[in-house]
């Protein structure tokens, strides 16, 4: 028997009211996978990780099917939820101030995940949550344990963050821009830790990023999202060595290195015109259709599947332009 | 070589805070911010500062711009130390050095309709004249549409936000902006859109920019001499390509190599 996938999701729709910031969305991601999920800010990435987690804001709702350990998430809950988060599937967010307790010291706050869901007794909760403390190579971890939030750096407090996320050897870790808020010098070593210890406990791990580099550092496959939906999907190296779509196309070339910067400050860096379009306003057909510089008509009328190329796009990157009437 | 004329320049400037006493009797202790600081910018020149979060960057930019006076060192303007100047260059000081900040959705009054916001600066500096005709000016300078005025902050995306900042910063015709990490809230794909915006203004009003990020490649396509700072010096000053491809101090080094790029996470290498 196949081992089931850590999350399939399937035509996933998150809305509030009648404007939809998630237009269905379906992946699924192996048991012990490791996908990125990529886009920028408005592009419905947050709110997919948020409606996985049964964590939409007041007012929001979720459509669609979340399989995840057999059951499927949208439908369960709150109590059903609230027992499988930090259990089966956990979270590790951007920003590690405002998502720890700022009144409790941090050793307790690792411990409190280990202590409600594997049943075990406080003492030993505590050991295990400075056992992890270690794992995650912080330094004096029984006196560190010891320490409210705002005592210790950020990169420290993103390490208690990603103990709690590990504490149960979840099937499935969600991780929001968890380096987006921290130092550049921390970042590598936080990655290096959250990958290797995905790793380790063979936990899927599901990177939700605006940040290419990251995703090509940490994931297998990525999906491209833009305005609510997935325009190109595939393993990392195909889609950001030979991206599809123009969308895709665009982010890659936007990225400033080293090596495309003349010495005499001529170069122009390349951006996508225009900007995201609000929810409100989305174009007919294609919702990239306005900033595409292939664009014709049948991308303004009819809107695009993804394909099995991996792209949602009716003229992809690379292929024989059709000239059309 | 023609010698520089620096329009802004910090001349050995040091700055401490003093920490709280440890004992009831022992003297207060001292923590030293910058030391010993020398930074430049020309007319019509960009220049890079980058470092660690808590290297000094930011206090050095309070005290380039007048806003925090340092202990011992100088700041001049055109050559005259701001803080023996008389009244009417501190004023024209005030006019001439602007700022333009990280998150244009906090440093604009969300209340505020941007014309509004755009004439700010021209009520605080006291500025006379016709400020219709400048408001125009300064958004055809950043590629806004005119009915922008009329809005407020939230109809506008972070890119559009930022263009407004840059605006706002433009209006009293400064000859220095100093821009403390201008794109870092933006998406990637606008990015470009801004930092190519801060390239035309130095050229086409000869402006002085300095420009401070954490992205190395963001610093060197947008200027053309960068200091590296750490722990409140500045431990290599060079062209940015030049100096990024082959660092020599070793907190330059720490720098280069935690940048993530695409090529790299591809081949397994960043890791």
């Amino acid at each position: 028997m196949t081992t089931p996938p850590a999350i399939e999701v399937k035509n996933l729709t998150v809305g509030y009211e009648d404007l939809n910031a998630v237009r269905g969305v379906s992946f699924t991601l192996p048991a012990g996978g490791r996908m990125g999920l990529v886009g920028e800010s408005g592009s419905g990435k947050s709110m997919t990780a948020l409606a996985l987690m049964g964590l939409l804001p007041a007012g929001w709702q979720a459509h669609g099917e979340v399989l995840h350990d057999g059951v499927n998430l949208v439908s369960q809950s709150d109590r059903v939820l609230s027992s499988r988060r930090g259990r089966t599937i956990s979270m590790v967010f951007q920003d590690p101030m405002s998502s720890l307790n700022p009144v409790r010291r941090v050793g307790d706050q690792i411990a409190d995940v280990i202590h409600r869901h594997n049943g075990v007794g406080r003492r030993e909760a505590m050991r295990q949550a400075v056992d992890l403390m270690v794992q995650m190579n912080l330094p004096r971890p029984e006196q560190l344990a010891r320490s409210y939030p705002h005592q210790i750096s950020g990169g420290q407090k993103q390490r208690i963050m990603i103990a709690m996320a590990l504490a149960c050897y979840p099937q499935l870790i969600i991780a929001d821009e968890p380096t987006t808020a921290l130092d550049v010098t921390v970042q590598k070593q936080v990655l290096r830790l959250l990958n290797a210890a995905t790793r380790e406990r063979n936990s899927a791990l599901l990177m939700i990023t605006h940040d290419l580099p990251v995703i090509a550092a940490m994931c297998d496959t990525v999906a491209v999202m833009y305005a609510g939906r997935i325009v190109e999907y595939g393993p990392v190296q195909d889609v950001f060595r030979n991206p599809r779509h123009h969308y895709t196309r665009g982010l890659l070339d936007s990225q400033p290195t080293m090596d495309n910067i003349a010495l005499d400050g001529s170069s122009r860096l390349v951006s996508i015109p225009g900007m995201v379009p609000p929810l409100q306003r989305l174009p007919s057909g294609c919702a990239f259709n306005p900033r595409c510089p292939a664009a014709t008509e049948k991308c303004r009328t009819e809107m695009p599947e993804l394909a099995p190329n991996g792209a949602a796009c009716w003229h992809p990157v690379g292929a024989v332009q059709v000239v059309e009437a | 070589m023609s010698e520089r004329r620096p329009l802004l320049a910090m001349q050995q400037v040091t700055q401490a805070y003093s920490l709280p006493r440890t004992a009831l009797f022992s003297p207060p202790g001292s923590f030293t911010v910058l030391d010993s600081i020398d930074f430049d910018v020309c007319a019509g020149e960009a220049v890079g500062l980058v470092g660690e979060s808590g290297a000094g960057k930011t206090t050095l930019t309070r005290i380039l711009t007048g806003m925090e006076r340092p202990q011992s060192g100088h700041v001049l303007f055109d050559g005259t130390d701001i803080w023996s100047a008389d009244q009417a260059q501190r004023a024209s000081f005030r006019r001439a050095v602007q700022m333009v900040l990280q998150n244009p959705r906090s440093s604009l009054d969300p209340r505020m309709r941007v014309g509004t916001a755009l004439l700010e600066p021209m009520r605080s500096l006291r500025i006379e004249g016709d400020h219709v005709k400048r408001l125009h000016e300064v958004l055809d300078q950043v590629g806004l549409d005119r009915s922008a005025l009329e809005r407020f902050p939230h109809e506008f995306s972070g890119g559009q936000l930022q263009r407004i900042a840059i605006a706002r910063a433009l209006m009293p015709n400064p000859r220095v902006l100093v821009a403390d990490e201008p794109v870092s809230a933006l998406d990637v794909s606008i990015q470009a859109q801004v930092l190519n915006l801060l390239k035309d203004l130095v050229r086409d009003l000869n402006l002085g920019l300095v420009f401070i990020a954490h992205d190395l490649s963001v610093v060197a396509y947008t200027t053309s001499r960068v200091s590296v700072i750490a722990s409140g010096r500045i431990v290599e000053v060079g062209q940015p390509v030049e100096l990024f491809t082959r660092p020599t101090a070793p907190q330059t080094k720490n720098l280069v190599d935690a940048v993530l790029t695409v090529e790299s996470g591809l081949s397994g290498t960043a890791l």
